[in-house]
């Protein structure tokens, strides 16, 4: 950790695959997996005279992304190439957005340690990825699969005052492009990577210090020690009277450390110019208003929503939000039931039980809205006790069959009749005199037992609010 | 506007060119006329013009988001020097 007297200053630059189909520039398919080289066409390999087209999907989930984290959206943008050699790349350029990137500004909201903050986004640009290398012996093998794919680098001012932060602030991130569809979220695959600069200053100074870049941060444990370590690296240097120097570090996690990755003699110079392949990208007034209206409650405004117009606690809107297929279901039932706490009761209890334990996904739920209404209904009008509901909800679910049907198939309907009750609570009474007189004497916790004996008398299906005022009215007598 | 020696053996190395001492002196004369013809715009009087780095530019042509022009691992690979399963096997890099 740094010294008390220094503060850590982080930025962060986020690397989002967006969720297409096919890559930014070529019709090949962006799925992961698959033998090396499988996915690629003559745009991706680089061959000559070939021409990029942009893909409309593309460019849709980066207005999407663009419009959810509050950013400006250009009417024009531009493409550029960022000139390097290495073998991930095989046209010797990235095509980028430099000059005139699609979003401007922006902001991440999430909760720290100590409450709400907001980083604000320099800019969020539309590029290509490189391939993929594997080194192996004397020889580094290469897999062209990714090259091409369509990425989202987002781009934080340095706002972040610690390692913390800086995982919260992804957190919440990667949360809003998930729920946009814009990007899976998944940093083991890379679709979601992170590179972090990082800085220290002395409390008070008003000028930043000198930041490095580390990279390899794939997975938020690994991005809060990389943060952490660096910062401890630098704030030793200059308390040693020594200098940090800007460059691009690797971290380490078997060995804990950062490691200087290019030496001063390989300073980049990409040699950015604007792609003479690409028009630039046009974009009007109403088709960027459109992708605005298009876009959804966003998790942090519907978790509001929950907890102050529904009055939900918020727990309950917190795991309600988590995950927008869950949270899209919760709606849609919300809007059959008309009552939010019983169906959030119903879905933090029951039905994520049963997700997790037949590692179903919500949009395999085999139940509609107006079925689980149903269930609901069945329960507050008494029609299906307690356990009965949880039985019926549970073939509900593994079925979808009609819930009526499955009350009467198994025999789930309550008794509310006070006719047999009255015959049990006899039975039960008369089988033990001895617990009678001793509720008569003042015993009146015994009465308990007597719910219990008469419910199995019925077998579990005895209205037990109306067993209990039956039972009560009998043993007083 | 003669380009320095230091210039020219930066750009060489950007392009991963090795150059001879005569080969410097030569592409140092070679690129300075070049970027001497080029200087010659310089003298059309741009004030208040728009850089313009796409003539004619319009909305650009979008391509529906479906999978097409594959071309294959074979047809990938067919230029390669050196193969290994169905990567391209090359002489080991680090960065």
């Amino acid at each position: 950790m740094p010294r008390a007297d220094f503060q850590v200053v982080i930025g962060l630059e986020v690397h989002a695959q967006l969720l297409t189909s096919t890559k930014l520039f070529s019709g090949a398919s962006t799925s992961f997996g698959g033998d090396p080289n499988a996915h690629t066409s003559i745009v991706c390999l680089g061959l000559p005279g070939v021409l990029p087209v942009l893909n409309q999907r593309a460019v849709e989930l980066a207005l999407s992304a663009g419009h959810a984290l509050e950013c400006t959206i250009a009417e024009r943008s531009e493409w550029s190439r960022k000139h390097y050699f290495y073998p991930d790349l095989p046209k010797g350029y990235q095509i980028t957005q430099y000059e005139f990137p699609i979003c401007l500004g922006g902001r991440v909201v999430f909760d720290g340690p100590e409450g709400e903050k907001t980083v604000r986004l320099t800019r969020i640009h539309m590029e290509e990825d490189a391939g993929k290398l594997v080194h192996q012996g004397a020889v580094s093998l290469v897999d062209l699969n990714r090259a091409g794919t369509p990425l989202l680098e987002i781009v934080s001012e340095p706002e972040l005052r610690s390692a913390d932060d800086a995982v919260e602030y992804l957190k919440a991130l990667r949360d809003v492009l998930v729920w946009v569809g814009v990007n899976d979220g998944n940093l083991e695959e890379g679709s979601f990577r992170c590179d972090a600069n990082v800085s220290v200053m002395r409390h008070g100074a008003t000028t930043f210090g000198t930041r490095c870049e580390l990279k390899n941060l794939n997975s938020f444990r690994f991005i809060k020690q990389a943060i952490e370590i660096e910062a401890s690296r630098q704030v030793e240097l200059l308390e040693g009277g020594g200098k940090v120097e800007q460059e691009t570090r690797l971290f380490d996690p078997q060995r804990g450390e950062t490691r200087s990755m290019r030496s001063k003699e390989d300073a980049h110079d990409y040699r950015y110019f604007p792609d003479p392949d690409l028009p630039p990208l046009l974009l009007s007034k109403a088709r960027i208003e459109q992708a605005r209206q298009a876009l959804p409650e966003l998790p942090r405004a519907r978790r509001r929503r929950y907890v102050e117009a529904l009055g939900l606690p918020p727990y309950d809107a917190g795991v309600l939000t988590a995950d927008r297929a869950m949270s899209e279901l919760f709606e849609r039932c919300l809007a059959e039931v008309g009552e939010a706490k019983p169906v959030s009761n119903w879905f933090m209890g029951e039905l994520s039980r049963l997700l997790n334990e037949t590692k179903t996904s919500v949009a395999e739920v085999k139940f509609t809205p107006t079925q689980f209404a149903a269930v609901l209904r069945a329960v507050k009008d008494g029609v299906v006790s307690g356990p009965g509901a949880k039985e019926l909800f549970a073939e509900l679910f593994a079925t979808g069959k009609d819930p009526h049907a499955i009350i009467a198939e198994k025999g789930l309907a309550q008794v509310n009749d006070d006719g047999p009750l009255l015959e049990a609570i006899a039975q039960a009474m008369a089988e033990a005199p001895k617990n009678v007189e001793s509720y008569r004497n003042g015993n009146t916790k015994i009465v308990g037992a007597f719910v219990g004996a008469v419910m199995k008398k019925l077998g579990g299906k005895g209205n037990p609010r109306r067993i209990n005022e039956l039972l009560v009215e009998k043993l007083k007598a | 506007m003669k380009l320095t020696e230091q210039q020219v053996r930066h750009v060489a190395r950007l392009a991963r060119l090795a150059l001879s001492p005569e080969e410097l002196v030569t592409y140092r004369e070679q690129l300075s006329a070049v970027l001497d013809a080029v200087d010659a715009l310089a003298q059309v009087d741009t004030t208040g013009v728009v850089p313009t780095s796409v003539v004619g530019a319009s909305t650009p042509h979008l391509r529906a988001d479906v999978p097409h022009g594959e071309v294959g691992v074979k047809v990938a690979l067919a230029n390669a020097p050196q193969v290994d399963g169905t990567s391209f096997a090359i002489p080991r890099v680090i960065e």
